[in-house]
C-alpha cells in the first residue's frame, strides 16, 4: 500500500528476520513526586511476524507501558525496542509521527473515534496524512470498512453506532494504511460478550488471513485464549 | 498535513450552545466597530463630496475656514474683473461671494437647539455647485428674507417645511424650496442671498467667494490674487478645502477604535475561554489524533483555525447588526465651523472586510494560548482522559 520512506538508522534489517518486534533490556521508570516508579524492568522480548500475542497482567503490571512502547506513542527509559528494523525509542517527535501513521494501526478501549466525523471520515483519517488521492483513499476506506463488516455504515456518526461497531469501526481505521502490526489496548473491555466475539475473530483472522502481527492487551483470560501466544507480565517483569 | 476542514467546522457547530454566547459577544465587538467606523467614514465621504474640480475658493490670508474669513465689498469688486474667470451664457462671470452665519435652530422634537451654517449665496452660487440640485419648492429670491434649505436639515429641525417660516436674530424667515445636497456638506445648510444675509445679520463683509477658472489658468489667478497687496486673500481648490475639513471624523475614528479595542479584549477572553473548554472537553481527541500520526503543528493549526472560525461567525453576525444603520441620516458637530453637521453612516464592503478581519484577529489571538496547550498535551497522559 505505501512505503516507509522515513531516513532513519534501520537495526538488523533482515528481510528473512522472522521478528517485526525486538526488545531488549527495556525499562521504564516512572517518576511521582519523590520516588521512582519502575514500569518495566529490563524486559527482553521477540514477537515473530504474524503472531496474535496477548499481554496479560494485573493492573500497573507494565503491560499498557510495554504496549505503547512498541507503538511509539511512549518512550523507554532505557533500553531499545525495534520494530520492523527500526529503533523507534530514537526517533524524534516528528519522526514518531509519522512512523506511527505508516507502520502501526492502534484500537482502543474506549474506540476514541471523532465524534463529528463519520465513519468513513474516522477510517479515512489516517490516509490523509499519505500522499493518495481521493479516489484512492475512497477505494481503502470501503476496503477496510467492508473487511469488518461495516459497509453499509459509512454515513453513520459514532452515536448512531453500537460499541461493537464502533470498535470495529476503529479496526478499520488501524487497517486502512496497511501496517504490519496492529496493537490494541483492551480492545474488548467495553464491549458486551457477543460484540467482544466478533471484534476477537476479526483480530484473529486480521493474523491469520491478512497476515498481520497484532499485539493485544487484555485482562480477560478468554480474550486471551484468541492469541497465539500469551505473555504474563507481573511489577514490570515477564512473568515465566 | 493539516486537519480536515470540515472536522474543524462541526466541532464548533457541535458545541453551538455553549459557543454562542462568545459568538454573540464577538459580534456585538464587530457591530460597534463597523458602526463607529461607517460614522466616520459617512462624516468623511460628506466632506470629501464636496465641492466642484473645476473652483477655486478665495478666503483671507491665514483662515483656515470660511466662517473665520473675510472679504470686503471692495476685494470682491476687484475680484469680479479678473480676466481667468469663466463666464455663463449671458456673460456673467461665474463668481460668488459667501456670507457664513451661524444661527441656532430647534430640533424636531424638542431636543434641545443646535448650531446651523446659513450661507448667503450671489445669483451664480448654485450655478457653482451642480451637485446641489432643488428638490422641492422654488430657488429663493433676493430682498425678500427668503431661504431654500437641505431636505436633510429639515427633517430634522423645526420649521424648515416648505411655506413654514422661522425666526432668527429678530428676523423672520421664509422656506421656500429644498434642496439635496448629494451627500456633501451643503446638506447640512440653510442657503439665502449673499446681501440679505449681510444686511439682515448685520454684516459688513462676505466670508469667502467661489469662483469658476480653467485649471490651466489656477497659477496664473492664484498669482495676482496673491501678489495683490490690496487684496490678501489665499486661493485654494475648493475639492481640497473640503477634504481638509474631513477633522471632524478624526476623534470618532479614535472613539471607534479606543471602543473596539477595549471591547476585544473582553471578546478575546471570551474567545480564549471557550477554546480553553473545548480542548479540555477534546484532550482524547487531541491524543487520538496524534496517535494516528497528525502532528503538534496540525493540532495548533487545527484549534487556531477553530478560533477563527468561531470569531468568523461572530463577524458574520456583527455586519448584519450594523447593516441597519446602513445610510441612517444623522448630525454632529463640526469642530471647524461649530456647526451641525448631516451625514450618513456609510458601510462600505471594505469596512464590512474589516470588521470580518478584525473579527478573526480576534479569533486567532484568543484561541492561541489554548492552541499552544493542545499541541503540548503528553499523548499518553490525553489518552487516558476522560
Amino acid at each position: 500500500m505505501q512505503t516507509n520512506d522515513l531516513s532513519v538508522p534501520l537495526v538488523a534489517e533482515n528481510s528473512s528476520e522472522p521478528s517485526i518486534v525486538q526488545i531488549k533490556e527495556l525499562s521504564k521508570i516512572y517518576r511521582q513526586g519523590e520516588i521512582n516508579v519502575t514500569a518495566l524492568n529490563r524486559i527482553s522480548l521477540s514477537i515473530a511476524r504474524r503472531e496474535f500475542l496477548t499481554l496479560m497482567g494485573p493492573s500497573g503490571s507494565g503491560k499498557s507501558t510495554l504496549l505503547h512502547i512498541i507503538a511509539g506513542i511512549d518512550r523507554p527509559t532505557s533500553g531499545h525496542c525495534i520494530v520492523q528494523g527500526v529503533e523507534v525509542t530514537q526517533l524524534s517527535e516528528s519522526e514518531l509521527a509519522d512512523w506511527r501513521n505508516q507502520n502501526v494501526g492502534f484500537v482502543f478501549q474506549t474506540f476514541n473515534l471523532l465524534p463529528v466525523l463519520t465513519a468513513f471520515e474516522n477510517v479515512e483519517l489516517p490516509l490523509l496524512l499519505t500522499r493518495l488521492t481521493s479516489k484512492q483513499r475512497k477505494k481503502q476506506v470501503l476496503t477496510a470498512l467492508e473487511l469488518v463488516g461495516l459497509a453499509d455504515r459509512t454515513s453513520h456518526l459514532p452515536r448512531q453506532l453500537s460499541g461493537g461497531q464502533e470498535q470495529r469501526v476503529a479496526i478499520a481505521r488501524a487497517l486502512v494504511t496497511d501496517p504490519q502490526l496492529i496493537v490494541a489496548d483492551e480492545p474488548t473491555g467495553n464491549l458486551d460478550s457477543t460484540s467482544a466475539h466478533e471484534v476477537l475473530d476479526i483480530l484473529r483472522s486480521l493474523c491469520n488471513d491478512a497476515g498481520k502481527t497484532v499485539i493485544m492487551v487484555t485482562h480477560d483470560p478468554k480474550a486471551a485464549a484468541f492469541g497465539s501466544r500469551n505473555v504474563h507480565l507481573e511489577k514490570g517483569e515477564l512473568a515465566p | 498535513m493539516a486537519l480536515p476542514l470540515r472536522y474543524n467546522v462541526r466541532s464548533v457547530l457541535i458545541r453551538w450552545r455553549s459557543t454562542l454566547s462568545t459568538i454573540f459577544g464577538i459580534g456585538l465587538v464587530v457591530a460597534v466597530y463597523i458602526m463607529m467606523q461607517s460614522l466616520a467614514v459617512g462624516l468623511e465621504k460628506s466632506s470629501a463630496n464636496t465641492g466642484d474640480p473645476r473652483n477655486l475658493l478665495l478666503v483671507r490670508k491665514g483662515s483656515t475656514a470660511e466662517t473665520s474669513s473675510q472679504v470686503t465689498r471692495e476685494q470682491f469688486k476687484l475680484l469680479q474683473y479678473l480676466p481667468d474667470i469663466e463666464k455663463d451664457e449671458k456673460g456673467e462671470p461665474l463668481i460668488s461671494a459667501d456670507t457664513l452665519i451661524l444661527i441656532s435652530l430647534p430640533r424636531k422634537g424638542a431636543a434641545g437647539e443646535a448650531n446651523i451654517l446659513v450661507r448667503g449665496v450671489s445669483k451664480v452660487g448654485m450655478q457653482l455647485r451642480p451637485q446641489v440640485r432643488l428638490t422641492q419648492g422654488r430657488m429663493f429670491e433676493g430682498g425678500r428674507r427668503e431661504v431654500v434649505v437641505s431636505q436633510k436639515l429639515a427633517e430634522r429641525f423645526d420649521n424648515l417645511g416648505i411655506g413654514e417660516s422661522f425666526k432668527t436674530g429678530g428676523h423672520q424667515l421664509q422656506v421656500v424650496g429644498w434642496f439635496d445636497g448629494n451627500k456633501s456638506a451643503f446638506d447640512s445648510e440653510i442657503w439665502m442671498d449673499s446681501d440679505d444675509a449681510r444686511s439682515l445679520f448685520d454684516r459688513e463683509n462676505y466670508s469667502s467667494v467661489l469662483l469658476r477658472s480653467d485649471p490651466t489658468q489656477w497659477g496664473a489667478l492664484t498669482n495676482r490674487v496673491e501678489s495683490d497687496k490690496r487684496l490678501s486673500l489665499s486661493v485654494i481648490p475648493e475639492t481640497k478645502y473640503y477634504s481638509n475639513q474631513t477633522a471632524t471624523a478624526t476623534p470618532i475614528r479614535f472613539l471607534g477604535n479606543f471602543l473596539a479595542t477595549a471591547m476585544s479584549v473582553g471578546a478575546i477572553f471570551a474567545a480564549m475561554n471557550t477554546m480553553y473548554a473545548s480542548v479540555g472537553a477534546r484532550t482524547r481527541e487531541v491524543g487520538t489524533l496524534r496517535v494516528l500520526g497528525f502532528r503538534r503543528r496540525a493540532i495548533l493549526i487545527g484549534f487556531l483555525l477553530e478560533g477563527a472560525i468561531l470569531a468568523f461567525l461572530g463577524g458574520l453576525i456583527g455586519c448584519l447588526l450594523s447593516l441597519p444603520i446602513n445610510h441612517y441620516s444623522t448630525g454632529t458637530l463640526n469642530f471647524q465651523t461649530f456647526s451641525e453637521v448631516v451625514f450618513e453612516f456609510n458601510i462600505t464592503p471594505h469596512l464590512i472586510l474589516k470588521g470580518l478581519v478584525f473579527a478573526v484577529s480576534v479569533g486567532l489571538i484568543g484561541s492561541l494560548m489554548p492552541a499552544i496547550r493542545a499541541s503540548r498535551l503528553p499523548v499518553i497522559a490525553s489518552l487516558k482522559s476522560l
